[in-house]
């Protein structure tokens, strides 16, 4: 097991709690579901599709991981009209005209001794294959992903976001990871990559792609979690802040509002806190900045209407939670 | 025998709905192969990770594995059951401990695996109507070789001692609690894999039935129905929403795209057309025998909205009102009951309705809307003002009628359905959900 450039990256995904650990090290807390799906999606070498909410990271999990295997991060970001030049490989039409423009003059000198055309075309028959080789190919993230000699973490970000058709065309790299270039053959991956999908479920995805798949969901986390993770973020906070926060917030998620508060939003809300030196939830405080967290008006009207009521219950429902485990030890 | 266990799994969960296909058993199988049956939480994790595939799956997934792992997991699949059951295959039942050994041996881990093999032989896993619970009980108790266990308590009878009384008594007590045993094996079977399908079966047999004949319980399974109809719906027209209009060179485009290569066109750029998207008008009459029918049509429309975000909805019976804010904001059974006992109570009157529609909400109607209007045409012999209509559906892209009577009655009595028909695209008939669903399914294809 001694770590030689010829090794990949996936070696040390050898155990769930491996994963955990390793996901731990690099700053994403992770879950028994989340580490299970990647130890299988490893072991059965079958891509994942992540399903939940904007901003439960799940774009975050992709990035993790290629810094935990320490290996290359290919990211795809789908959109509507994205297609395999954009998405796989392209010819690089520009290069090969120029090569043209430069062997013009050679090919009359090449072209000298051939009496016939026939001849002429034999000729030029043996350099056919010059302008559709590997050297004039522009690889796009797909072929990218595939070429990495220590394999890598490729992530196809917001596949909802995509045509039909263009879900129909990853099949082929899904299942088999390689990829069909008409004019060359197929291309195999030297290492399979770790293919991570998310979905936002803005359509619903075909049953071929989703069969080719692991399926995890990835939900808002529990308090706990939540608690770990914007502690890894910004670890100045001090806990008693922390704990009343991330009620706070995981009370907001109970009321009916347009856009839910996400993880980031904690993080970016307890970073805000940090710098205006709170020690506690305090009413005013929030209202003043409500706006990091809730990103519609009418959310933060209907917020503000029963801020009070809703940092209390934080302030207390942390703080019993805060004197338990005392009272124990 | 591990197969076993998975592959039974599968069909439970085939037959609550959740589409497994054969790769994904593979997968499966492959799975468990890596992690083993060792740890629950973690077959729990893996199998939810590679058999379902949607929130809603997963809930079922959820479901089964608790019913159905509560009592495969104890024995099941190690190498000693393996070499047990080809050892059964060779040498015959005569070998295993039938029911009196095991009362009086007493072990519990016996019993537990004979219950098993009964349940396998008796084909337990086909179980689909709680009627066959009994059945199913019977012939496992005769898988496990109850009739030695009768003989033996009537020999114990016919010793006429109070010695072999009691031990008949015994055996009888016995025998009962092999039955309960039995029976709650079977009833536990038809929850895994019956409960599912025959829920299938009854969805099956509503969608097909009557609208007007519907029950009121049925309410909440048709909800379900519906939902699923819509679902469907949605991901047959979802997709493609641009046209390629291969044919038509869009020039400025390429020139745009190819100016990096002198102007030499190597990428070709086509004229698109975009498709409209869909926007529904529904106008429904919610007097009497038509209100059912609204019901099931808004519901069917209102779960569509991923495909169909435009719905104007409107219900008349005397006048005309907008009811998409209440339909949009309220619980929608909740909405549609107050809907039709306050609008539904007057007499019904096409023509006022009309004129309503175009001195207030005229502007809804447009060139991409598809006007469905839902009512039995019987205007209590008022003027049915056909000229707005034909004005309306002039404005439209398309109208369709659908009407709770069938065809022969039209033009009977107060009906002006054969003076309305002109100035629609399409007259249909509609009776039961899956017309509706028809219907729908044709109207979202126009916008194609």
């Amino acid at each position: 097991m001694t770590k030689t450039p010829k090794t990949t990256g996936y070696e040390v995904l050898t155990s769930i709690d491996a994963i955990t650990t390793g996901l731990g090290s690099v700053g994403y807390i992770s879950t028994r579901e989340i580490s299970t799906s990647i130890y299988l999606a490893h072991h059965l070498r079958k891509p994942i599709l992540i399903e939940g909410p904007a901003g439960v990271g799940k774009t975050d999990l992709a990035a993790s991981m290629a810094r935990f295997l320490d290996v290359s991060l290919t990211r795809l970001q789908c959109y509507e009209g994205l297609d395999e030049g954009k998405a796989l490989y392209e010819w690089k039409y520009g290069k090969q005209l120029l090569y043209t423009q430069l062997l013009k003059e050679k090919l009359g000198e090449v072209m000298e001794d051939a009496a016939t055309l026939d001849a002429a075309f034999k000729k030029l028959n043996n350099f056919e294959d010059l302008f559709f080789s590997e050297s004039f190919l522009e690889p796009r993230p797909l072929l990218t992903a595939m070429q990495q000699d220590r394999g890598s973490v490729l992530l196809i970000d917001e596949i909802d976001k995509s045509d039909e058709e263009f879900e129909a065309y990853l099949l082929e790299v899904l299942s088999d990871y390689q990829v069909t270039v008409p004019e060359i053959g197929t291309i195999k991956a030297i290492v399979p990559p770790l293919v991570i999908l998310t979905s936002n479920n803005v359509r619903e995805l075909g049953d071929a792609l989703k069969r080719r798949c692991l399926h995890l969901h990835i939900d808002f986390p529990e308090a706990p979690r939540e608690r770990a993770i914007v502690r890894a973020r910004v670890p100045d906070v001090s806990e008693d802040l922390l704990k009343q926060l991330v009620a706070f917030v995981q009370g907001l998620r109970d009321l009916d509002i347009r856009k839910q508060p996400s993880i980031s939003e904690s993080v970016d809300w307890a970073r805000t806190l940090l710098l205006m030196h709170a020690s506690a939830l305090e009413e005013e405080m929030v209202r003043s900045t409500l706006n990091v967290l809730l990103k519609h008006e009418s959310d933060i009207q209907a917020v503000t209407a029963d801020l009070r009521a809703l940092t209390r219950d934080s302030v207390k429902a942390s703080d019993l939670s805060y004197r338990e485990p005392a009272k124990v030890s | 025998m591990a197969e076993q266990v998975l592959t039974d799994f599968i069909r439970a969960l085939r037959s609550a709905d959740v589409r497994v296909s054969t790769g994904e058993a593979i997968d499966a199988v492959n799975a468990v192969k890596l992690i083993g049956y060792g740890d629950r939480q973690l077959l729990f994790d893996t199998l939810g990770c590679v058999l379902a595939k949607s929130p809603a799956e997963k809930l079922a997934h959820d479901r089964l594995f608790e019913l159905y792992f509560s009592r495969t997991a104890t024995p099941e699949p190690t190498s000693e059951t393996e070499s047990d059951g080809e050892a059964r295959a060779s040498d015959g039942p005569a070998d295993l401990p039938d029911l009196l050994d095991l009362l009086q041996s007493g072990d519990e881990a016996q019993t537990a695996i004979a219950m098993e093999r009964a349940a396998q032989d008796a084909g337990l896993a086909n179980i689909r109507f709680s009627t066959q619970v009994p059945y199913f009980t019977q012939q496992m108790m005769q898988a496990m070789g109850v009739e030695r266990l009768e003989t033996e308590m009537l020999s114990a009878f016919r010793e006429r001692t109070s010695d072999g009384d009691a031990r008949a008594q015994e055996l009888i007590d016995g025998r009962r609690e092999m039955f309960t045993r039995a029976r709650q094996h079977a009833q536990q079977a038809f929850d895994t894999f019956g409960a599912g399908a025959t829920e299938l079966f009854r969805q099956d047999f509503l969608s097909e039935k009557s609208i007007s004949s519907l029950d009121r319980r049925d309410l909440e399974r048709m909800r379900v129905l519906v939902e699923k109809m819509a679902k469907r719906l949605a991901v047959k027209h979802s997709r493609r929403k641009r046209k390629k209009n291969r044919g038509q060179l869009d020039i400025r485009k390429t020139l745009r795209s190819n100016a990096g290569f002198d102007g030499v066109p190597f990428d070709l750029a086509w004229k698109q057309t975009k498709r409209d998207r869909p926007k529904i008008v529904a106008i429904c009459d919610v007097s009497g025998s038509v209100a059912r029918t609204v019901r099931f049509l808004l519901m069917l429309l209102y779960s569509l909205n991923e495909v169909v975000p435009d719905i104007e909805s409107f219900a008349f019976s005397g006048r005309l009102k907008d009811v998409s804010p209440i339909l949009e904001a309220q619980n929608f059974n909740a909405a549609m009951d107050e809907l039709i006992n306050s609008i539904g109570l007057s007499s019904t009157d096409y023509g006022q309705s009309l004129s309503d529609l175009r001195t207030d909400h005229w502007q809804v109607i447009d060139r991409r809307a598809t006007i469905i209007m839902l009512g039995d045409g019987r205007s209590n012999y008022g003027d049915p003002r056909v000229d707005l209509f034909k004005q309306a559906s002039a404005r439209a892209k398309q109208t369709i009628w659908l009407c709770p009577e069938p065809q022969s009655q039209w033009g009977t009595g107060d009906s002006e359905m054969l003076r309305y028909r002109p100035h629609c695209n399409r007259m249909v008939h509609v009776s039961t959900i899956k017309d509706l669903e028809r219907i729908i399914d044709q109207i979202l294809a126009s916008y194609h």
